[in-house]
């Protein structure tokens, strides 16, 4: 599939020639692309004159650039320590078979949903936790999982 | 008679268990009929009875009332305006009998002390409560009194080494070089650990004006505050106090009429949390893959695209405007000889009251947890906490009395650490939480040094060995040997550290791991490869719900009759143990 850059010009315009921009460019183009394809990795690297190397380098460096495509709501499973020791596992457990995901898939086929796991949402007191896009949902078991995701997929008219 | 005000708790934690609702439901009462006036603040560090809602100005004096409901709140406002004592059940603290009243007197606070008591959005706010008085008073003297009053205060870096805070910046201030930085290290990737990010989201000028102020004494004209992204109301309200404090002539060009000038920005991260170390942290802000290099050079002579650079963790930070508004020796009444000062703590875990604390040094564990953290959450024994995160250990309960200073916590080894404490009770498996820090460390690895590249690895693939019940009797010798050897070949405090959660716990819980390879036991019951399902005969009243909820169809018996498990087909899945009602079937 063929992407648009257009939309990039701006950003680009913005960064270039600047020292220590990568990190922001790539969250800035993240944001406008949903995910950096090897494409767009491409071009920023003939657009800014920066080794698609080093593009590469740091997109894989960092838990939070995407390099596939994301489902339209990603859902973030806290696994701090406190989140551990209350199930987080089998938060994530329920979560993957209310979403139908195989062992190695993170999104539904649908693009709904992408499932990601993150290091502590800071959010301990209210253990385990899960974040969908902005919104966090505390103190869950895993009998509940399937009610907060219906909520998403109402507002879809599924 | 004063105004009447109605704060409400709105930092991550309080939205996320439903404060907005609280606010929306207050807020059309407010535009409605007006009567009072409403603010929303940040953490009041009782996370654990959000949303919390704090009436004051009114007959009653004030009052917090926690896990407040939306559908209530409009009837809590109309009893107070009444002065009417609301139920006693939801009063935390007060000048009355709140049930909280003791877990607050055993905190000092000077981190948190406007957390939870200002808007942090509102910079009159912050003034009003003594805001940028010690950049004032800063400003007129000089910047190498500043960094001695620093010194003689005996404040420690917080992030979780402890190296003196004052001979820190001395460095950076004595370092050549016409450019100089400072950075404030908000990257925190502790799980288990909140207390920067609700220290950033209730009170971010604070932090502000402590980095202004050590940009002062070093004389770096400008600053970076590198922030987690999953972060975003910390970096939503630093992005508003650094643009208030330019407005009002904090921040910028001539500071309140000085020939000092300051500017400052912030960073995003973009989740690894090897940048939480200085250099990897530096690296990232210069747009690079965030791994570790070599010191010496320390930032301090050669930091920032080559600048000498200072780097401190946020709650340092934010012990500075205290030191310079009262002293360096109110500072040192506070804390232990060699450990000044307070502590901020984020209690969580199987603790009662999980939350946002700060004690000051020298204080027992035990009272952190029995006094100020209000105890055990359930019925089940305290087992250990868990201070210093992947850095750091776990201190079993024979150790309760040990003080809070970084000399004692180290010998127990584990680590002062950021500041996460997690409780754990004996449901908790030792080998398990050993498992999940080496997971965590092995995954945040950057790869730069073998050791802790394979070597993480390595260990990580034992512990799950065990953790399968497939361990083997040498096991324990070749993890320790692992640890000794990733600790000395490991360039930064990532790897350095990462072996202490196995070996504190085969220092203090080595039984457990015994049982796991020579029992093929789980004690705490944790480890599904190692569990055990049985029904209970004499419980067992033959209701059938746990073989109606059995995915496998292992388990038979007739209505009315003892059921049976067949352990051959059993998949250790649990469904039958929370199906049955009447606890008939034993795990262990």
């Amino acid at each position: 599939m063929e992407q648009d850059f257009s939309q990039l010009t701006e950003s680009i315009k913005k960064y270039r020639g600047k020292p220590g921009i990568l990190i922001p460019l790539l969250q800035e183009v993240q944001q406008i692309m949903g995910y950096l394809s090897k494409d767009t990795m491409a071009y920023l690297s003939r657009e800014l004159d920066i080794p698609a190397a080093e593009i590469y380098g740091v997109a894989t460096f960092y838990s939070m650039f995407k390099l596939k495509p994301q489902g339209k709501h990603i859902i973030r499973v806290c696994k701090g320590t406190a989140c551990h020791v209350s199930n987080a596992d089998g938060i994530k457990d329920a979560l993957k078979t209310a979403l139908e995901l195989e062992d190695g898939e993170d999104t539904t086929s649908d693009m709904l949903f992408t499932l990601t796991e993150v290091a502590c949402l800071g959010c301990c007191s209210l253990a385990p936790v899960i974040m969908i896009d902005d919104t966090t949902y505390g103190k869950l078991s895993p009998d509940g999982i399937s009610r907060i995701l219906e909520r998403y997929a109402y507002e879809e008219g599924k | 008679m004063n105004e009447i005000t109605v704060k409400v708790g709105m930092a991550s934690c309080g939205i996320a268990a439903g404060a907005s609702e609280v606010y929306e439901v207050l807020a059309r009462r407010q535009k409605e009929s007006g009567g009072f006036k409403l603010v929303s603040t940040a953490c009041i560090g009782m996370c654990f009875e959000e949303p919390i809602v704090e009436f004051s100005g009114g007959k009653l004096g004030t009052i917090s009332l926690g896990a407040v409901n939306p559908a209530k709140v409009e009837e809590h406002l109309r009893d107070y305006l009444d002065a009417k004592l609301p139920d006693a059940n939801i009063i935390l603290a007060d000048h009355y009998d709140g049930k909280y009243n003791e877990l607050l007197r055993g905190q000092t606070r000077i981190v948190l002390r406007n957390c939870g008591v200002i808007d942090p959005k509102s910079i009159d706010d912050y003034e009003a409560h003594g805001g940028y008085t010690a950049l004032r008073k800063a400003l007129t003297m000089d910047p190498e009194k500043v960094v001695e009053e620093v010194k003689a205060s005996g404040l420690r870096g917080r992030g979780g080494a402890g190296f003196s805070t004052g001979l820190k910046w001395s460095f950076a201030a004595r370092a050549q070089g016409k450019k100089k930085y400072v950075i404030c290290n908000a990257d925190e990737g502790d799980p288990g650990a909140f207390m920067d990010r609700s220290t950033l989201e209730g009170d971010p000028h604070n932090v502000i004006e402590g980095m202004i102020i050590g940009a002062y004494a070093m004389g770096a004209d400008e600053g970076y505050i590198y922030c987690r992204a999953e972060y975003p109301m910390a970096i939503r309200h630093l992005t508003i106090a650094i643009q208030k404090a330019e407005e009002k002539g904090y921040l910028g060009k001539n500071i309140l009429g000085s020939d000092f000038s300051f500017e400052l920005h912030i960073k995003e991260g973009a989740g690894a949390f090897v940048c939480g170390e200085e250099t990897a942290l530096m690296q990232s802000i210069e747009g690079k893959r965030g791994m570790p290099t070599i010191r010496p050079p320390f930032p301090a002579e050669r930091g920032l695209w080559g600048c000498p650079t200072n780097i401190n963790n946020v709650e340092t930070w934010a012990n500075i405007t205290y030191i310079i508004n009262n002293g360096s020796s109110a500072f040192r009444k506070i804390g232990t000889e060699n450990s000044t000062g307070t502590k901020v703590f984020a209690l969580a875990g199987k603790i009662a009251g999980s939350g946002l604390i700060e004690v000051p040094m020298g204080i027992e564990l035990r009272d952190v947890i029995y006094k100020v953290g209000g105890g055990m959450k359930t019925d089940k024994p305290f087992k250990a906490v868990q201070m210093g995160g992947p850095s750091g250990g776990c201190i079993p309960a024979s150790l309760l009395d040990t003080i809070v200073d970084y000399d004692s916590i180290n010998a127990t080894g584990a680590i002062m650490g950021s500041g996460g404490m997690v409780v754990m009770d004996s449901g908790t498996c030792m080998v398990d939480v050993a498992r999940f820090f080496l997971n965590f460390t092995q995954n945040e690895s950057c790869g730069k040094c073998t050791f802790c590249r394979i070597g993480t690895r390595r260990m990580l693939e034992i512990l799950t060995r065990i953790t399968e019940g497939k361990g083997e009797p040498e096991d324990l010798d070749k993890l320790e040997e692992l640890a000794s050897n990733i600790i000395k070949g490991s360039l930064c405090g990532l790897g350095q550290t990462a072996p202490n959660p196995v070996l504190t716990t085969l220092r203090y819980f080595r039984d457990e791991y015994l049982a796991h390879i020579e029992e093929k036991r789980c004690p705490a019951g944790v480890c599904t490869a190692l569990l055990r399902y049985e029904v209970i005969p004499e419980k067992c009243i033959g209701c059938t719900a746990c073989s109606r909820k059995c995915p496998v169809s292992c388990i038979s018996g007739k209505v009315k009759e003892v059921h049976h498990i067949d352990q051959d087909k059993c998949i250790k899945c649990g469904a039958c143990y929370s199906a049955c009602k009447f606890d008939a079937i034993r795990k262990g």
